[in-house]
This record gives structure tokens, C-alpha cells and sequence, in this order.
């Protein structure tokens, strides 16, 4: 019986309080809209007050609707919603000197409330230089600078000390074994397309190594990702056979064009490793997560590796699975190395002077920051 | 003129998208998106030699009867079939429902997974190797990657909870847990490293860049002077 009222009890309807009558939103208000600075006039930054309604937790507003007309009396198109605490957005979908009006209305449970005033006219310029990058161009100039200084002393004679670098001496130590035993070369120049300085570092090595390959006569494999590094690379081999005078002895299957997928691309290669057996593998340029997995089954088969990268986060993987590697900036003097031509030496002192500037400043900056004075840091602060 | 025009293009086009980082004015900024949006077009050029260099070598394989020339087999069969129904179906070819989403979701994307997940144990067997002790650097990386693996997992500081209650040395973290020091190797050290092999790098890079603007670095023209 007791159970039975309690059933009763529990399904009989609950005695609701009336439903809350949620209030229409107050209206956004201050509406600024600005000319993004230092850009080509592909931006309008918005800026606005929020709601008096819009408070954390509560929900009388949920939305602020962004309009634009090119006159004030409309007619006005959304270009977009942002969510109630928002109180700034960049309309980049502006024609360059084209004059808008803007206005911003609140919305909620209980309706819109629209702007109480627009805001306008404002327009979209480009500028002529962009203020925040001085610091970058200062030193841009002073680095070509150098560079270009230290080439013009090095081809009238002064040919600069550069210290031994393991990793590249290794290469053609490698290319001597893969002779010795009889076997191939496989040079890999990273997994990344031409826009990627690592790949056309690996690529102006490469030619230096189908030189040794050409000389040594050694077969030679390069498996490629993208399409234009693989006309490259075809172009460096060709180079390498015909400076070491070999032309007649270049195969145009040793250039292949494999796939831009990353792991694809491992598959394949790795599938090189363990059919041909090569006796070096020479891994320069930009890798990612196939790095372990095309050095590891490197080191599996008992080849000699030489790598080179300057992604940092693979360098450790190099470092374990392969015998020689070249960290960071040894990638890029690589070539100079190899070659020996003056020019590109002398360039690597470029180098240096302005590693030896950027530490300089970096004490300097500390040094200001500590003692307040900010102006430094915001000079070399760039958008 | 063989080499003397594309250096000439080289070094104009090389300067010029230097110049738009600097200048943000439409006169150079959109010539400057132009040029890179024309790499597309050179791209697909790109491609359709790469796809005869991918047959040409298969082919021969196939023909001279090399090891694993089943393997080309297979594969000239998937280029060709994948090929032929993406050029079938348009450029909706990735839509769901097509045949080539089939084959993207279905056989490539399994399989690059299976690649991927192959890191699982090359990086046991790496670890293996890279944490032997044989000399006073290769002890210091032991123990550090030991603090960084432990510290950041739940277990480290459970296991070191007790251990490191500092609470007497005045200014010190209320506790000191194994994940303390793994954010101190992760954020002093190894970050000072990275960053210097960082500005390496990127000086490596302008080096690079400009040599190759300047024709002084030129062999990826060609062979012939």
C-alpha cells in the first residue's frame, strides 16, 4: 500500500514554478574598427564592449552578430557570429579600399537587440613597409653582408680555417665501403618538397655524393617524394657523373620518383634497403616520424648511415640508429664542405660573424630586460 | 644563355619574395601570391613525370625480372587502377561514396597505419641501444630520460610523493616531485639546446637561400657548364 502511494506520489505532475521570462540582451556597445596595420589591406580589426547582460554563467546573451555595409543605411550583411565574452574579431574579407560600416548586435533566449550605433566609414589600405619587421631587416642586410664579404676574401685568396666535421668525412668513407663490398649507395634527401631549405641542402649534397658514386663506380639509388625535387635530384646525379667524367655511366633508373605519402614512401624505401642490400645509406635533409623507421631497418641490415637534419626533434633518432650525424647547420655547410670551392666556405664564416651577433644581442637583451628598459625587446618583436 | 636565364629568373623572383616579407603593399604582395600560387601549375607538370619515371622503372624491373618483381607488378597495377578511378570520377573523387574514398580509407590508410605503428617497436629497440652506459654522457642521458619518461606519468610523482617534501627550505616548491624535474631538464636544458641548434639552422637556411639567389650555388640547374 505504501508503495503503491509513492509510485502515485512520484508519477503525479511536479508543481513547476512559471516559466522565467529570459529579458531580450542589452547591446554590445564601443564598437571600434581599425585598419589592420602592417599588412597588403586584407583586414578590418573590430573591437567592442560586451554586453552589460554578459556575464559568465549566465545566458541572457549567447551570441554577438557582426554586420557590415558599405553605407549606413544598409542593407547590412552578417559576416559572422562569435560567441557571448568574445570582444574582438578581424573581418579579412575586405575589398582594399573599399569604406564599410560595422555594427554589432547582441543576441540571446529572449531575442536580438540590435546595435545602438554603427560604426564607419572605415577602410582596408596596404602599407608600404611593415614596422614591426625593422629588427629582421637590419639584420637580413647585415647577414648577406657578411656572407658576401667573406666570399669576396675567400675568392681573392684567403681561404678560411673550417673545422672537421665527422659526419661528412664519414660520407665518403661509406661510399668507399658500398664499393668495397660491392654493393649500392642509397642517398635519401628527406621526405619534404623544393619549399623546404633541408631538401635543397640534401640536393646540393647529393651531387657532391654521385660525384664519389660516379668515381668509385658504385651504383647509386635515390628514391624521391615530390615531383620537382625528383627533377632536381635527376638533374644532380646527371651533374655528378658528368663532372666526375662518367657521363656514359649514369642510370636514369637511379633517380625514382616514389610518393609524397609519408609512408609510402617508407615502405618503399625500406623495401630498397632489404631487397638491394646497400652497403651506405645517406639519409640529408627534412624527416619526421620515418626517420627511426628508415634508420632502424638501415641499421637491421648492417649498412653504414650518415645523416643529416636540421629538424631537431629527429636528430635524437639519427643519432641512435646511425653511425655519423650531421645536427642543424653541419647539414647546410655540407655542400660548402664537400665542394671545397672557396665561395661557399667563405660563406660559412658569414655564418659564424652573425652567430657571434645574435648571441651578443641575446645578452644584451637579457641584460636591458633586467634593468627595465623594454625598447630592445619591442624592436625585435615582430607581427 | 642555357644557365644565364633561370639564374637571371632565380635571383629576380629570389629578391623579390625577400622584398614582399618586408613590404606588405599590394604592388608586391600580390605579384608575390601569384608566384606562389603558380607553383601549383609547375607542380602538375612535376607529377606527370614523376608518374612516367614511376613506370619506366617498374616496367624495367618487371621485364629484366629482378627480385621482387612481383612486388612492381602490384604496385603498377594499384598506380594505374587508383589513377584511372580518380580521373573517372572527377573532382568529387574524395566525395563519400566514391571508389577512390574506398581505396584511400580502406587500403592506403590501413596500411600507413600499419607502417606507422611499426615506430612502436623500432623506438624500443633504439631505446635499447641509446641507453646503454658505457661512458659518463651516455650515463647523464640515461638518467635524464629516466626523469623525464617517469615524470611524466601519474606513476613519478606517486612514487616520489613522499620523498621529496621540501617544506623547511624557505622559497622552495611545496613538494618536489619527479615531475618538477622533468620540467626543469625540459624547459632549461634541453630547450637551450634546441634553441641553439635552432638559430644554426635558420642562419644555415639564409645562407643557403642566398647562395642559391646569387647563383653562387647552381648545380641544381644542371650538369653542364
Amino acid at each position: 500500500m505504501v508503495v503503491t502511494l509513492l509510485l502515485l506520489a512520484a508519477s503525479a505532475p511536479a508543481q513547476t514554478a512559471p516559466p522565467d521570462t529570459v529579458p531580450a540582451p542589452r547591446p554590445p556597445s564601443g564598437l571600434v574598427a581599425a585598419d589592420v596595420p602592417n599588412d597588403a589591406g586584407r583586414g578590418i580589426d573590430l573591437t567592442w564592449k560586451g554586453s552589460p547582460d554578459d556575464i559568465a554563467g549566465a545566458t541572457i546573451v549567447t551570441q554577438y552578430h557582426l554586420a557590415r555595409s558599405t553605407t549606413p543605411a544598409g542593407p547590412w550583411t552578417l559576416i559572422d557570429s562569435v560567441a557571448a565574452g568574445t570582444v574582438a574579431k578581424r573581418d579579412q574579407n575586405v575589398d582594399r579600399g573599399a569604406e564599410y560600416f560595422y555594427r554589432v548586435d547582441a543576441s540571446g533566449p529572449g531575442g536580438i537587440t540590435l546595435a545602438g550605433s554603427i560604426t564607419g566609414p572605415v577602410r582596408a589600405t596596404s602599407q608600404v613597409i611593415n614596422q614591426t619587421r625593422w629588427s629582421v631587416m637590419v639584420g637580413t642586410i647585415l647577414f648577406f653582408g657578411f656572407v658576401l664579404f667573406f666570399m669576396a676574401s675567400a675568392q681573392s685568396g684567403k681561404k678560411p680555417f673550417v673545422r672537421r666535421i665527422p659526419g661528412i668525412d664519414a660520407i665518403e668513407e661509406a661510399i668507399g665501403r658500398a664499393t668495397e663490398m660491392g654493393r649500392s649507395v642509397l642517398y635519401v634527401p628527406g621526405i619534404q618538397d623544393i619549399n623546404e631549405m633541408q631538401t635543397v641542402a640534401g640536393l646540393v649534397i647529393l651531387e657532391s655524393v654521385a660525384k664519389l658514386t660516379a668515381r668509385y663506380e658504385t651504383p647509386i639509388t635515390v628514391p624521391v617524394t615530390y615531383p620537382i625535387p625528383f627533377t632536381i635530384a635527376e638533374e644532380m646525379v646527371k651533374g655528378g657523373y658528368l663532372h666526375a667524367g662518367r657521363p656514359d655511366a649514369y642510370d636514369s633508373n637511379s633517380v625514382r620518383f616514389v610518393s609524397p605519402e609519408q609512408f609510402a614512401y617508407v615502405a618503399a624505401v625500406t623495401g630498397i634497403m632489404m631487397r638491394d642490400r646497400p652497403a651506405a645509406h645517406i639519409f640529408m635533409g627534412s624527416f619526421y616520424a620515418e626517420s627511426l623507421l628508415l634508420a632502424e631497418t638501415g641499421f637491421a641490415t648492417g649498412a653504414i648511415q650518415v645523416a643529416g637534419t636540421a629538424n631537431v626533434h629527429q636528430l635524437p633518432f639519427f643519432v641512435v640508429a646511425c653511425d655519423y650525424t650531421l645536427i642543424g647547420e653541419e647539414l647546410y655547410a655540407a655542400s660548402a664542405y664537400l665542394s671545397g670551392e672557396p665561395k661557399l666556405v667563405g660563406g660559412l664564416k658569414g655564418a659564424d660573424l652573425m652567430k657571434i651577433l645574435i648571441i651578443t644581442a641575446i645578452i644584451a637583451g637579457c641584460v636591458l630586460e633586467s634593468l627595465g628598459q623594454h625598447g630592445f625587446k619591442l624592436w625585435m618583436t615582430t607581427q | 644563355m642555357k644557365r644565364e636565364v633561370p639564374l637571371f629568373i632565380t635571383a629576380v623572383i629570389g629578391l623579390f619574395m625577400i622584398l614582399s616579407f618586408f613590404v606588405p603593399h599590394q604592388w608586391v604582395s600580390v605579384p608575390a601570391d601569384f608566384l606562389q600560387g603558380s607553383a601549383v601549375i609547375l607542380v602538375a607538370f612535376g607529377y606527370v613525370l614523376g608518374g612516367a619515371n614511376a613506370l619506366r622503372v617498374n616496367f624495367d624491373g618487371i621485364s629484366r625480372r629482378s627480385p621482387g618483381w612481383q612486388y612492381k607488378v602490384v604496385l603498377v597495377v594499384a598506380l594505374l587502377t587508383t589513377v584511372t578511378v580518380g580521373a573517372i570520377e572527377g573532382r568529387e573523387f574524395l566525395n563519400p561514396g566514391m571508389r577512390s574514398k574506398w581505396i584511400y580509407d580502406w587500403i592506403y590508410s590501413p596500411m600507413a597505419s600499419t607502417m606507422f605503428a611499426l615506430l612502436a617497436f623500432f623506438i624500443a629497440s633504439a631505446a635499447f641501444r641509446a641507453f646503454r652506459i658505457r661512458t659518463v654522457e651516455a650515463g647523464l642521458l640515461a638518467v635524464a630520460a629516466l626523469i623525464v619518461m617517469l615524470g611524466r606519468v601519474p606513476l613519478g610523482d606517486l612514487l616520489t610523493d613522499w620523498l621529496f617534501q621540501l617544506k623547511w627550505l624557505p622559497g622552495a616548491p611545496h613538494t618536489l616531485h619527479l615531475s618538477t624535474f622533468q620540467e626543469w631538464i625540459m624547459d632549461i636544458p634541453q630547450n637551450a639546446a634546441k634553441r641553439a641548434i635552432i638559430i644554426g639552422a635558420a642562419l644555415g637556411v639564409m645562407a643557403t637561400g642566398l647562395r642559391v639567389i646569387l647563383g653562387i650555388e647552381r648545380s641544381y640547374l644542371s650538369g653542364e657548364d
